[in-house]
C-alpha cells in the first residue's frame, strides 16, 4: 500500500499519531472542521456510527495502520487526540485508545499525548482518569475571557470556568497544559482581547495557541459575513491584535515557536505540532483525519457512517491519497518551516530563493546575515506576511 | 457548393433575365430604406420568392444577410445585391436590382454608396412602430440622390399596426399623399406583387452612354477566401467584359478581370455587364483596399477620363486599442487583423505597446459599432479573447507655436503650451415619443450637445436636432438614451466639422507612474469625475502590496484626485496543521499562477484582472454620472 521509498523514510524520523474525534455537542458558528452534532448524524451521536462505537471502529484502524507499518520499529513519539470535541468520548474510551496505540506500536519512553478539551465539558474525575491513562498534555478551547465574545463565537462556557478546570488539571498532575485563543470575533474590542491575554497568562499555562478568526467557506460565519450581518475580520486589525498578543505573552515568559504559537521554554512546545511543519511521519486515525508518510499523503472519508462502513468492511477509510515529488516536497519544507521560530535551512532554498532572501531582509521581512547563519528567520513583521515571505522563496 | 447548389445554377442558366446586354430601358435598380427591425430582410426574401428566383423549399430566413454577427443581431453589414426577373402587370419581362443596403450609422458611406447605385428607393416602414431616426436619415440621403421614393407600410398584418397613422406621418414627411403609402406583408406577402409592379412603374429606368467608355461605381467589396475581391458594382456607361483588363480609377492599377456576372441569388457568370446593369466583378486582387466601396472601375484598353463622383477614402472616426488577454495570442491577433483586413477597407491599425496591457494595435474604426464587430469577429473567429482601451476620436490640437498635433491616442497628447484643441462634433437625430423629450433633452445637456431644431412628426413623436461631440456619443451614449426612453428613441448623426473645445488629459498614475491604458482625453469640467472614479475604482481593484501605494489622477503635473492603498500587514493563514497542508500547498500554487498574470507598474505588480475590470464598460459610464 506505501511505496517502499516512503516506508524506508520511517526510521529516520519521528513518528506521531492523530486521533480524530468527530463530534461535538453543538457547532460554533466559525468552525470548518470535519465535526457533527446529534443532529447531523440523525438525531443521536450514541447510535451506530455515533459515540459508543468509535473507540472501537478508530480501533480497528489502529489495527490496520499497524498491518501497513509492519515494518516500522520505532515507538510512537507523540500521540494528539483532537475534534470535535474529543472529551466527549468517555475517559474510559480515550483511555482505551491510547493503550490500542501503545500495544500495536511502543510508546516512547519521553511520549507527549495531548487531548483538546472543552472547558464546558470536563470535570476532575475524568481529568483524573485521562492523567492516569497516560494523557500529559492537555489543551483547553478558552478562546475569550469576554461573555459578548464567547457568545459571537459560539462557545457555551462561561469566563470563570477555564480557571477552575485548569486547577482541576493542575491537581490531576498534568504539567503541561495550553490554552486556546482566538482573536478578531465580531464584537471583540482591543481592550477585550488585552483582557483575554491577561486573563489567559494569569492562569499559568505553559503553552498558548492564539488564532485570528478566519472566515471559512462553508460555515454559518461566512454566511452571515456574506449576507453583511457581521463583517469580516480587517487585517490591519488581526495584524494590532496579534502584536498585542506576541507583546503580552513573551512578557509572561510564553516564547513564540510557531506563527500562532508559544511556550514556556523549549520543552513546552507541542512536539506533536511540530512534526507537522518539520515534515515528520504521522498516522491520522479518524474521519477526515490526513496521514503522511515519507512524501506520501492521504486522507480518509470525511462521513463517520462511511468511515465506520469501510473500516467495518475491513477497507481502508481513505478516500485519495497524493505522492509528493522531490519538488513538492522542497516547497512544503519551506512553506512549513519558514513558520517557525527555529527557522528554515538555506539549504531547502533554491538559487533564486537565496537571490530574494536579500530584498526580503532590507524589507524587514527575514532576519538578516540568513545567508552566512544558513537559517531564514522570520522577523515579527514577516511573521504577520508569511504568504509574501513564502512566494519569495519561492519564485520558481 | 454542393451537387444540388449546382444543379440549380444550371437550370436557371437558361433562364433569359441572366443573358448579358440587357436593355436598359427594362431595367429598375431600387434599394429598401428601412430600420433595424421594420421587416427589411423578410420582404427581400418574399421578392425573391415571389419573382421565383429562390424557390420556397430553399427559402432560408433573411437569405440576402450572410455573415453570422448580421443573422444574429439582424442587421446588413456588407450590403448584398441580387438581380429579380419580373413579368409586371403591363404583361413586360422587366429585370430588377434590389441592392440591400448597410444598417447603421457607422456605416452612412456605404449607404450612401448603395443609394447612388439606385434610381429608386422603397421606404419602408412598420406600421406598429412609425419611421425610426436611421430611416429618417437614408431617407434624405436618398431624397439628395434624386432617388424616387416610394413609401411602404411593412408588417400590416399585426394587430398592433396602426397604418392610417403611420401613413399621415409618412406623407407628412415626404410630401404625398396617405392614399400613395403602399401597405404590405413581408410575412404573409401581401401587397409585395403590388409593390413589385410600382417599382417597374414609378422608378425611371437606368440611363448611361453605351458606347463609351465603361465606367461602373464599385458599392461594395468582398474577400472571398476562394477567388479573392469581389466587387459589387453598378455599371453607368459602356460595357465590362472579361475580355478587358479593369482599371481601378482612384489607384491608375489595373487587373485581370476574372469573372463578371449577375446575382441571382447565387452568382452567375455572364461575361459581360453593360449600362444599368448590377452585377460583380471578380478583378483578381487579395485586399479590398485596392477595390474601394466607392471607387470607379474601367477598362485599361480604353479607360474613362473622368471617375464617377462621391469616392472618398475611409476614415477612422474612432480608435481604440486592442490587447490579447493571453500575451501569447499576439502573434495569433497581427495574423486575424489582417485578414479582416482583406474586408475591411476601413479598418486600421498598428502595433501599439502598455506598460498595463502589453503588445497589442492601435486601431482605427468608423465607430462604435464598427469596433464592436471587429473585436467580435476576432474573438469568435479567430477564438481570441480582447480587451479593449477606451475608445478615443480624433482631436486636432493646435500649439503656441501653431504646429498642429493629431491626437488618436491619449499618450499622443503634446505635452507643452496648447493654443486650442478641435474635437469632432456630429449632427445628431433622434425620433422619439414627446413623453420622453425632457430625459432625452437633459442626457444631451450633459453630453455638451447643443439643441438646433425640435420638430413634431406627430402629435406623439418628436424628432430632435443636436450639435453633439462625437467622444460624447462614443461613451455609451446609445445606451443610456436607451435605459432613458425605454428602447423607444432612435438616433443617427453625421460628421458635422469639428469645434472648439476645454480639453485636458487625465491621467492616472500609480505610485507616480503613469498608467498609459488608464488616461483619458475628457472635457475640463469633467475631468475631476473622472479622475475620483478611476482612482476609487483602482483602489478596490489593485491588491495591498508590502507597501503605500498612492493612485493619482492629474493634468499635467496637477493632481485632481488621490486615493492610497494602504500597504499590507498580514496574509500570514493562523493555522496551519496536518491537514491543512495540502490545501494551502495548492493555495500558494494558485498564488503563483496568479502573479504570472500579473503586470508590474513601478514596483507596484496588477494583476490583469483589475485592467480589464477597470476598463470594462463602466468606464464611459463615469462621463455619464459627471455633471
Amino acid at each position: 500500500m506505501l511505496p517502499a521509498s516512503a516506508l524506508a523514510e520511517l526510521a529516520e524520523r519521528p513518528f506521531g499519531v492523530y486521533l480524530h474525534v468527530p463530534y461535538c455537542a453543538a457547532r460554533c458558528g466559525y468552525c470548518d472542521f470535519n465535526t457533527y452534532t446529534a443532529a447531523d448524524l440523525g438525531g443521536a451521536l450514541v447510535s451506530s456510527v455515533g459515540l459508543t462505537t468509535f473507540a472501537d471502529i478508530a480501533g480497528s484502524e489502529i489495527r490496520l495502520a499497524r498491518q501497513v507499518l509492519a515494518a516500522l520499529d520505532r515507538p510512537v513519539s507523540t500521540v494528539f487526540v483532537g475534534g470535535g470535541t474529543p472529551t466527549l468520548l468517555p475517559p474510559s474510551d480515550l483511555g482505551r485508545l491510547l493503550r490500542l496505540v501503545a500495544d500495536e506500536f511502543g510508546l516512547a519512553p519521553d511520549v507527549e499525548v495531548t487531548t483538546e478539551a472543552n472547558p464546558e465539558s470536563v470535570d476532575p474525575a475524568q481529568l483524573e482518569q485521562l492523567r492516569a491513562a497516560g494523557y500529559t498534555r492537555i489543551s483547553f478551547g478558552m478562546q475569550s475571557d469576554r461573555p459578548h465574545v464567547l457568545a459571537a463565537l459560539d462557545r457555551r462556557h462561561t469566563p470563570g470556568r477555564v480557571s477552575e478546570v485548569m486547577r482541576w488539571a493542575r491537581k490531576a498532575g498534568f504539567d503541561q497544559v495550553s490554552l486556546d485563543l482566538i482573536y478578531g470575533a465580531p464584537g471583540e474590542s482591543d481592550a477585550d482581547w488585552l483582557a483575554s491575554l491577561r486573563a489567559a497568562v494569569e492562569l499559568g499555562p505553559d503553552h498558548v495557541s492564539a488564532y485570528a478568526l478566519t472566515v471559512e467557506e462553508g460555515t454559518k460565519l461566512s454566511r452571515r459575513v456574506r449576507r453583511g450581518e457581521l463583517l469580516e475580520p480587517d487585517d490591519d486589525l488581526l495584524a494590532d491584535r496579534y502584536l498585542t498578543a506576541d507583546d503580552l505573552l513573551a512578557a509572561a515568559g510564553l516564547v513564540n515557536y510557531e506563527i500562532s504559537n508559544w511556550a514556556r521554554g523549549p520543552a513546552a512546545r507541542c512536539r506533536h505540532n511540530l512534526g507537522y511543519w518539520r515534515g515528520d511521519n504521522w498516522w491520522g486515525i479518524g474521519p477526515g483525519a490526513h496521514s503522511h508518510i515519507g512524501g506520501v499523503r492521504w486522507w480518509n472519508v470525511r462521513h463517520p457512517a462511511e468511515y465506520a462502513a469501510r473500516l467495518g468492511a475491513g477497507r481502508s477509510p481513505a478516500a485519495a491519497r497524493e505522492e509528493l515529488d522531490a519538488a513538492t516536497r522542497r516547497v512544503e519544507r519551506v512553506m512549513l518551516g519558514v513558520r517557525l521560530a527555529d527557522g528554515l535551512a538555506v539549504d531547502d532554498l533554491d538559487d533564486a530563493g537565496r537571490v530574494a532572501m536579500g530584498e526580503l531582509a532590507r524589507s524587514g521581512l527575514v532576519e538578516p546575515g540568513g545567508l552566512e547563519s544558513g537559517v531564514v528567520r522570520l522577523t515579527l513583521r514577516g511573521r504577520l506576511l508569511t504568504d509574501t515571505v513564502v512566494r519569495a522563496l519561492l519564485p520558481d | 457548393m454542393t451537387a444540388a447548389s449546382e444543379t440549380r445554377t444550371l437550370r436557371v442558366s437558361a433562364a433569359p433575365h441572366l443573358a448579358p446586354g440587357a436593355d436598359p430601358a427594362m431595367i429598375r435598380n431600387f434599394c429598401i430604406i428601412a430600420h433595424i427591425d421594420h421587416g427589411k430582410s423578410t420582404l427581400a426574401d418574399r421578392m425573391l420568392g415571389v419573382t421565383g428566383v429562390v424557390e420556397a423549399r430553399n427559402m432560408r430566413a433573411q437569405y440576402l444577410d450572410r455573415m453570422d454577427i448580421e443573422r444574429e443581431r439582424g442587421i446588413t453589414i456588407k450590403a448584398q445585391n441580387v438581380r429579380l426577373p419580373w413579368q409586371a402587370d403591363d404583361g413586360r419581362d422587366y429585370i430588377l436590382h434590389l441592392i440591400d443596403t448597410p444598417g447603421h450609422v457607422d456605416f452612412s458611406y456605404e449607404v450612401s454608396r448603395s443609394l447612388a447605385a439606385c434610381e429608386g428607393a422603397v421606404l419602408l416602414v412598420d406600421a406598429a412602430q412609425g419611421i425610426e431616426a436611421q430611416t429618417l436619415a437614408n431617407l434624405y440621403l436618398a431624397i439628395e440622390n434624386d432617388l424616387t421614393i416610394i413609401p411602404v407600410l411593412n408588417k400590416i398584418d399585426l394587430p398592433a399596426a396602426q397604418p392610417e397613422k403611420y401613413a399621415e406621418e409618412i406623407a407628412s414627411i415626404i410630401g404625398c399623399d396617405p392614399a400613395e403609402v403602399l401597405r404590405v406583408s413581408g410575412k404573409t406577402g401581401q401587397g409585395v406583387t403590388e409593390l413589385l409592379n410600382e417599382i417597374v412603374r414609378q422608378v425611371p429606368a437606368p440611363v448611361g452612354n453605351p458606347d463609351g467608355p465603361a465606367r461602373a461605381m464599385i458599392f461594395d467589396s468582398v474577400y472571398d477566401i476562394y477567388r479573392g475581391v469581389i466587387t459589387y458594382v453598378r455599371v453607368v456607361d459602356g460595357t465590362l467584359t472579361t475580355r478587358d483588363r479593369c482599371l481601378m480609377m482612384s489607384t491608375g492599377t489595373s487587373h485581370e478581370t476574372l469573372e463578371v456576372g449577375v446575382i441571382s441569388p447565387d452568382p452567375h457568370a455572364t461575361g459581360s455587364l453593360s449600362v444599368g446593369e448590377v452585377g460583380y466583378v471578380i478583378p483578381g486582387v487579395k485586399d479590398v483596399r485596392q477595390a474601394r466601396v466607392g471607387d470607379t472601375i474601367t477598362t485599361s484598353r480604353r479607360p474613362a477620363t473622368e471617375m464617377l463622383g462621391g469616392y472618398r477614402d475611409p476614415l477612422p472616426m474612432v480608435y481604440s486599442g486592442l490587447y490579447p488577454i493571453d500575451g501569447s495570442e499576439y502573434p495569433a491577433l497581427r495574423e486575424a487583423l489582417d485578414k479582416l483586413q482583406l474586408n475591411d477597407a476601413a479598418l486600421t491599425y498598428e502595433p501599439e505597446t502598455s506598460a498595463a496591457l502589453g503588445f497589442g494595435f492601435r486601431c482605427g474604426f468608423l465607430g462604435l459599432l464598427h469596433l464592436e464587430i471587429v473585436r467580435e469577429r476576432l474573438e469568435r473567429e479567430f477564438n481570441l479573447t480582447l480587451i479593449s482601451t477606451a475608445p478615443n476620436v480624433v482631436y486636432r490640437v493646435v500649439m503656441e507655436d501653431l504646429s498642429e498635433v493629431t491626437v488618436t491616442n491619449p499618450s499622443d497628447w503634446p505635452g507643452g503650451k496648447i493654443a486650442e484643441v478641435h474635437e469632432p462634433i456630429v449632427q445628431a437625430m433622434l425620433l422619439l415619443p414627446t413623453d420622453f423629450v425632457g430625459a432625452v433633452m437633459e442626457l444631451c445637456q450633459n453630453r455638451r450637445g447643443v439643441l438646433q431644431g425640435m420638430d413634431y412628426l406627430s402629435t406623439d413623436r418628436v424628432e430632435l436636432k443636436y450639435t453633439l461631440p462625437l467622444g460624447e456619443i462614443i461613451f455609451d451614449f446609445f445606451d443610456s438614451l436607451k435605459s432613458r426612453t425605454r428602447g423607444y428613441a432612435s438616433l443617427d448623426y453625421e460628421p458635422a466639422g469639428e469645434q472648439l473645445a476645454d480639453l485636458v488629459k487625465v491621467d492616472i498614475l500609480l505610485q507616480g507612474e503613469t498608467v498609459d491604458a488608464f488616461s483619458a482625453i475628457v472635457h475640463r469640467e469633467k475631468a475631476y469625475a473622472y479622475g475620483v472614479s478611476m482612482t476609487s475604482r483602482l483602489r478596490e481593484l489593485i491588491p495591498r502590496q508590502q507597501f503605500e501605494v498612492p493612485i493619482q489622477a492629474a493634468i499635467g503635473s496637477r493632481i485632481i484626485a488621490r486615493e492610497n492603498i494602504r500597504a499590507i500587514r498580514k496574509d500570514v493563514l493562523a493555522k496551519c496543521y496536518g491537514g491543512d497542508i495540502t490545501r494551502k500547498r495548492k493555495l500558494l500554487e494558485k498564488q503563483k499562477e496568479g502573479k504570472k498574470r500579473m503586470k508590474t507598474i513601478g514596483r507596484v505588480e496588477v494583476p490583469q484582472e483589475a485592467f480589464i475590470a477597470a476598463l470594462s464598460t463602466d468606464v464611459g459610464k463615469t462621463s455619464q454620472t459627471a455633471k
